[in-house]
C-alpha cells in the first residue's frame, strides 16, 4: 500500500518536473542578436508614463535584459500626464509619452531629448452583420461619434459606400471612460479633418453625447463593440487585431481610403517633416497611402546625464531600440503590432540619442 | 442588638513588599503607558483623517476657486477646461438609492429568516455563506457584471422599457435604455449584491437581540409569528435598523471599481435609469491617469466632496439612532 503510494507520488513529482526541466532549453534557443556589445556595469533604470507604448517597451526590455543582464529596466504604464510630471520632476529616468509639453503648462529646466521610438495606427472598428470593407471620411465619423447620425443606413455613410447594403441598425458608439491618450490622438483626428462639424474639442477626454457607452481600456472597448450589434469605436491597432475586430478604411487627406497597418502607419510618419527636437504630428498626415489617425509616442530622456552607470545603460537601451538588426527594437515592433521608424527620422533619432552626454 | 457596621474599604490594602524597596506600587508606570498608547492610537486615527483633509482640499484647491459654486453644475468637459460635478454627485446618490431600495427589502428577509424562521442548524451555514459575499473583491464583482451580466440585463431593459412605453412616470424613468447594458441600473445591482451582507449581519444582531419577554408577551396576546415580529422585533430594533442601512448607503455611494466598469462613463444628468450615467467614486478612478492642472484638481476635489457627503450620512445616521433610542427609552 504504502509502495503503491510512493510509485504514485513519484510518477506525479516526474510528470511535474518535465515541463520545468524541458523549459531551460526552450529558453536558451531564444538567442540574442549576435552583435557584440560592450558589457555595462550593473544598474538599475525605472520610467514610467504612456500606457499606448508599454506593449512594446515590455518586449525591448525583455530582450535587452537578455543582451545585458546586469542592467534591469523597469516600465510603469501610469498614462503620458503622470510620465511628464515624473520626468519633471526626475523621479524616474526616463518617460514615455504620446504628446510633447504643452506649451501653456510647466517643463523641465533642464535640456533634455525627445526620442520617437515607434508609432501605431488608431482604428475606427465596428461590428454590423453583413457589413465588411467599411470605408468612412472623417465628417462622417465626426456625425456618428456625436451622435447626429444614429442609424448605419444613414445617407452619409452610404454616401462614403456606394456599392455597400447597410441594415437600418442604430448605431451605438463606444468611447473610452478612462483619460486616454488614444482619445487624445483620435479627437485630434477630427479636429484637424473634420473642423466644422466635429465640436468637441481634442482632449484626454471629451463631453461625449448622452447616448454613447464608455468602457475601460482600449480592451474593454474592444469587448464592447465585438459583443453589441451595431457598435462602433476607436481601438488600438494591437487590441483591434487581438479581439479580432472589422475595421473601416478612413479617408485620408489626400482623398484615399486606407486601411490601418503596420505599413500605412510608416507612410503617415514618413510624410511629415518633424520639428528640430523631433516632435512631429502624423495626425491627417499628406501621402496617397498614409493612414491618417496615426500615433506617435516618444521617451524623453535628459540630454547630460548625472550618473555614469545609468547614463551609458539609458544610451545603450535607447540605441537597441533604435536598432534595426535582428531581434532589436525596430524589428520586434511589427511582432507586437506597431511600426517601425521610416528610415530618415530614424537616422535623426539615432543621431539624438548619441549627443547623450555621460560623464566619464 | 449588636450590630455592627461593616468595614469601609477606604484605604487600598497595603502593596506587598518588594525586594527593591521602592514605596511606589508596582502598576502605576504600566498603567500609565497604556494610557498613553490608548491616547495616541486615538489621536493618531484623528490626525490621519484631520491630514488626509488638509491634503486634498490643498491640491484641488485650485478647482474650488476656479469654480466656486458651479461645481454643483452639470457641464464637465475638461477639453473645454469646464469642471462642473453635478452629473457626478446625480449619478452617486441615484446608484446608492438603487442599491438601497434592491438591498434593504433582501437583507432584512434574510436578517428575519436567520433569526425567526430557520432551524438552528440552518443558522450557521447561512451566515458564513452572506459572510462569503462580503469576502468578494470589488474588482472581481466588477468584471463579473462586465462579462457576464450585462448583457442579459441588456436584453431585459429593452423588454422593460417597451412594456412601459405608455406608462406616464415609468414612460421617462425606462426610457432610452443602454443597449450594451452599462446603465446606473447595472450598477445599482452590483452595489447592492455588495452592501448586503454589512445590512445584513448588522440587521441580524439588532433583530437577535430583541428581549425574549417582550417576544413571548406579543405571543401571550395571542399574535401570529408574523404579528410578533412587527409588533415586537420591528419596533424595537428601529434604531439599529436605520443604522444599518446609513451604514450601507454610505458604503454604497463610496463604490468605486465595480462601479467604474458598469456604470457606462457618461457625465450627463439624465433621468433614464437604465441608461448609462457615471459617479464621483468611478470618474476619479477612470480619469485620474492621464490628469493634469485643474483637471486633476478637480477630480480631486470630487474625492473630497464624496468625503463630505460620507460624514454627512455617518452623522445623520447616529444623529437618527440617538433619536431612535431616546424615543424607546421613554417606551420602554
Amino acid at each position: 500500500m504504502r509502495r503503491s503510494l510512493t510509485r504514485a507520488c513519484a510518477v506525479v513529482l516526474a510528470a511535474l518536473a518535465l515541463p520545468v526541466l524541458a523549459a531551460g532549453p526552450v529558453a536558451a534557443a531564444k538567442k540574442p542578436a549576435t552583435t557584440t556589445t560592450v558589457k555595462l556595469q550593473s544598474t538599475s533604470l525605472s520610467g514610467d508614463g504612456s500606457t499606448f507604448q508599454k506593449g512594446f517597451n515590455d518586449v525591448a526590455i525583455g530582450y535587452f535584459k537578455q543582451l545585458q543582464k546586469g542592467v534591469s529596466i523597469s516600465y510603469q504604464a501610469t498614462g503620458s500626464g503622470q510620465g511628464r510630471t515624473d520626468f519633471m520632476n526626475k523621479v524616474v529616468d526616463f518617460a514615455g509619452t504620446d504628446a510633447p509639453y504643452p506649451a501653456s503648462g510647466p517643463a523641465p529646466t533642464d535640456p533634455f531629448l525627445y526620442i520617437p521610438t515607434v508609432v501605431a495606427p488608431i482604428t475606427v472598428s465596428y461590428n454590423v452583420s453583413g457589413v465588411s470593407g467599411l470605408k468612412l471620411s472623417a465628417d462622417t465619423i465626426a456625425k456618428i461619434f456625436q451622435a447626429q447620425i444614429t442609424t448605419w443606413n444613414d445617407p452619409a455613410i452610404k454616401a462614403d459606400n456606394p456599392s455597400a447594403k447597410l441594415p437600418s441598425t442604430k448605431i451605438t458608439v463606444v468611447h473610452r471612460s478612462d483619460g486616454s491618450g488614444t482619445t487624445q490622438n483620435f479627437t485630434e483626428f477630427l479636429v484637424k479633418a473634420a473642423p466644422t462639424t466635429w465640436t468637441l474639442g481634442s482632449a484626454s477626454t471629451v463631453q461625449w453625447p448622452a447616448s454613447t457607452q464608455g468602457a475601460s481600456g482600449n480592451g474593454g472597448v474592444a469587448q464592447l463593440v465585438s459583443t453589441t450589434d451595431g457598435a462602433v469605436g476607436y481601438v488600438d491597432f494591437s487590441d483591434a487585431v487581438a479581439g479580432n475586430l472589422t475595421y473601416a478604411a478612413i479617408k485620408n487627406s489626400s482623398g484615399k481610403f486606407i486601411t490601418p497597418s503596420t505599413k500605412s502607419a510608416a507612410v503617415a510618419v514618413a510624410g511629415v517633416t518633424p520639428n528640430p527636437d523631433l516632435t512631429y504630428d502624423p495626425i491627417n498626415a499628406s501621402g496617397a497611402a498614409a493612414y491618417p489617425i496615426t500615433s506617435p509616442t516618444w521617451i524623453m530622456v535628459y540630454k547630460t546625464q548625472g550618473d555614469a552607470k545609468k547614463g551609458a545603460a539609458i544610451k545603450a537601451f535607447l540605441n537597441f531600440v533604435l536598432g534595426t538588426g535582428t531581434n532589436q527594437g525596430q524589428k520586434l515592433a511589427a511582432t507586437v503590432d506597431y511600426a517601425a521608424l521610416p528610415k530618415t527620422l530614424l537616422g535623426k533619432a539615432k543621431t539624438a540619442v548619441n549627443s547623450i552626454i555621460v560623464p566619464a | 442588638m449588636a450590630v455592627s457596621a461593616p468595614p469601609r474599604p477606604d484605604v487600598p490594602p497595603a502593596p506587598p513588599a518588594r525586594l527593591s524597596g521602592s514605596d511606589r506600587p508596582p502598576g502605576r508606570l504600566t498603567d500609565r503607558l497604556f494610557q498613553w498608547a490608548a491616547l495616541g492610537a486615538g489621536l493618531l486615527v484623528l490626525v490621519i483623517l484631520g491630514l488626509i483633509i488638509y491634503s486634498t482640499l490643498d491640491h484641488s484647491w485650485a478647482w474650488f476657486q476656479q469654480e466656486g459654486f458651479g461645481i454643483f453644475r452639470d457641464d464637465w468637459d475638461p477639453a473645454h477646461g469646464q469642471f462642473g460635478a453635478g452629473a457626478m454627485i446625480y449619478g452617486t446618490f441615484l446608484v446608492g438609492f438603487i442599491a438601497l431600495l434592491i438591498s434593504v427589502p433582501v437583507s432584512v428577509g434574510i436578517a428575519l429568516f436567520v433569526t425567526e424562521v430557520a432551524p438552528r442548524r440552518l443558522r450557521r451555514p447561512v451566515i458564513y455563506t452572506i459572510d462569503l459575499l462580503a469576502a468578494i473583491p470589488s474588482v472581481v464583482y466588477g468584471l463579473w457584471a462586465f462579462l457576464v451580466l450585462r448583457q442579459p440585463l441588456a436584453d431585459i431593459y429593452s423588454s422593460v422599457s417597451s412594456a412601459t412605453g405608455d406608462i406616464p412616470i415609468l414612460k421617462t424613468l425606462f426610457a432610452e435604455p443602454s443597449v450594451t447594458g452599462l446603465s446606473y441600473m447595472t450598477a445599482g445591482i452590483v452595489v447592492a449584491i455588495m452592501i448586503t451582507p454589512i445590512i445584513t449581519s448588522l440587521t441580524r444582531e439588532v433583530f437577535a437581540t430583541t428581549p425574549t419577554p417582550l417576544r413571548e408577551a406579543a405571543y401571550g396576546l395571542g399574535a401570529t409569528r408574523w404579528e410578533m415580529i412587527r409588533g415586537a422585533v420591528f419596533p424595537h430594533s428601529r434604531g439599529g435598523f436605520v443604522s444599518a442601512v446609513m451604514i450601507g448607503f454610505g458604503r454604497a455611494i463610496g463604490e468605486t471599481i465595480a462601479v467604474a466598469l458598469v456604470v457606462g462613463s457618461v457625465q450627463q444628468i439624465s433621468p433614464h435609469v437604465l441608461g448609462p450615467g457615471d459617479t464621483l467614486a468611478a470618474i476619479v478612478a477612470n480619469q485620474f491617469g492621464e490628469a493634469t492642472g485643474v483637471y486633476q484638481s478637480a477630480l480631486i476635489g470630487m474625492g473630497v466632496v464624496l468625503l463630505a457627503f460620507t460624514l454627512v450620512v455617518g452623522v445623520s445616521a447616529r444623529y437618527v439612532v440617538a433619536r431612535y433610542d431616546r424615543r424607546m427609552g421613554a417606551v420602554s
